[in-house]
């Protein structure tokens, strides 16, 4: 079942290359992180500081969109565009989400009609 | 090749997740699975959407006067942060550093217990002032909704806890690690629906 599998031996130069290349992208992981506590933050405290329901309802929705697509695309590898099958999981997933969206829509519009 | 091959951090592969067909497939059935369960939390979100604050007549629980922020911001700090910490196993996986690996998961459970405590905590103190699953139309939607997250989180620490001592002595291999990044995965989109649950649900319950 591992008949594809490819091994070679990296020569130290590659490996010390390779070594930092994934410790600069392990720093660019913490910058996302970061990036995802301050939008927390600002969430929470948008809501506690009592902006009205109406202005903050759609901003912390934006927020929570743009969070999730950070943790999709750098916290779960879809930046990375060498994964087996990438655009498989893209449509699988974005269907899904289109999916929940279609849900969202039916159950706030029709439910509670008349 | 042999599965359990021994490797050197020069010898192993760039994406040892997947550098076997078992591994690539393994990804894209996980990612697939992600997809469907996308919808599953779909139609338990909707349904707490529209049942929220409905009941019965002279129902006294209401969103805005139940949830307690403090302790959703908590939650949602602990499980942000195991999320950043199954990455830091992942990035040990990728320098074959297998002691990184199980610290750092092990972080992840321990981050994950202390999420799950709080939540068993939250749902004990609902119960006991009156708001049980039977209470009214919203309480059965909130339970279901925010149970079906606790069960995925309770899934996700039994999965990884397995992973760890099942491959205690085994070492990396191509075996172990796509194994591992799938249930790094998995723990990723358990923290993608909280994301959603504290926004819509507790945040947006609050505004009323």
């Amino acid at each position: 079942m591992s008949h594809e599998t490819h091994v070679e031996v990296r020569t130290q130069a590659q490996y010390e290359y390779d070594k930092a290349h994934s410790k600069a992208h392990m720093r660019k992981q913490v910058v996302n992180f970061a990036i995802m506590i301050f939008l927390t933050f600002v969430a929470f405290a948008s809501v506690v500081a009592g902006f009205p329901a109406t202005f903050i309802a759609p901003v912390i929705l934006l927020l929570a969109g743009i969070q999730v697509v950070l943790q999709l695309y750098a916290f779960m590898h879809l930046e990375d565009r060498s994964t087996h099958m990438v655009g498989v999981i893209e449509f699988f997933i974005w269907s899904g989400g289109f999916l929940a969206f279609t849900f969202f829509v039916a159950f706030t519009t029709i439910i509670w009609w008349g | 090749m042999d599965l359990n091959q021994k490797f050197t951090p020069q010898t192993w592969p760039k994406h040892p997740e997947q550098a076997t067909l078992e591994g690539k497939n393994k990804i894209v059935g996980l990612w697939i699975f992600l997809a469907s369960d996308t919808v599953l939390f779909a139609s338990v979100f909707a349904t707490y959407i529209a049942l929220k604050d409905h009941g019965p007549a002279g129902m006294t629980f209401a969103a805005k006067d139940l949830y307690e922020l403090p302790l959703a911001f908590i939650m949602t700090m602990l499980l942000l942060t195991s999320s950043l910490t199954s990455v830091y196993a992942m990035y040990h996986m990728k320098n074959y550093n297998y002691s990184g690996v199980r610290t750092w998961m092990g972080i992840t459970v321990l981050l994950g217990l202390g999420f799950l405590a709080l939540e068993i905590y939250e749902f004990q103190h609902y119960v006991h002032i009156g708001f049980g699953y039977t209470q009214s139309a919203f309480s059965s939607a909130f339970f279901t909704l925010v149970g079906m997250h606790g069960i995925h989180v309770i899934i996700g620490l039994i999965w990884i806890s397995g992973l760890i001592f099942r491959n205690s002595k085994r070492g990396l291999n191509l075996y172990n690690a796509p194994k591992f990044f799938a249930a790094s995965l998995y723990w990723h989109f358990i923290d993608v629906v909280w994301v959603f649950i504290f926004t819509v649900v507790y945040l947006m319950g609050v505004l009323g």
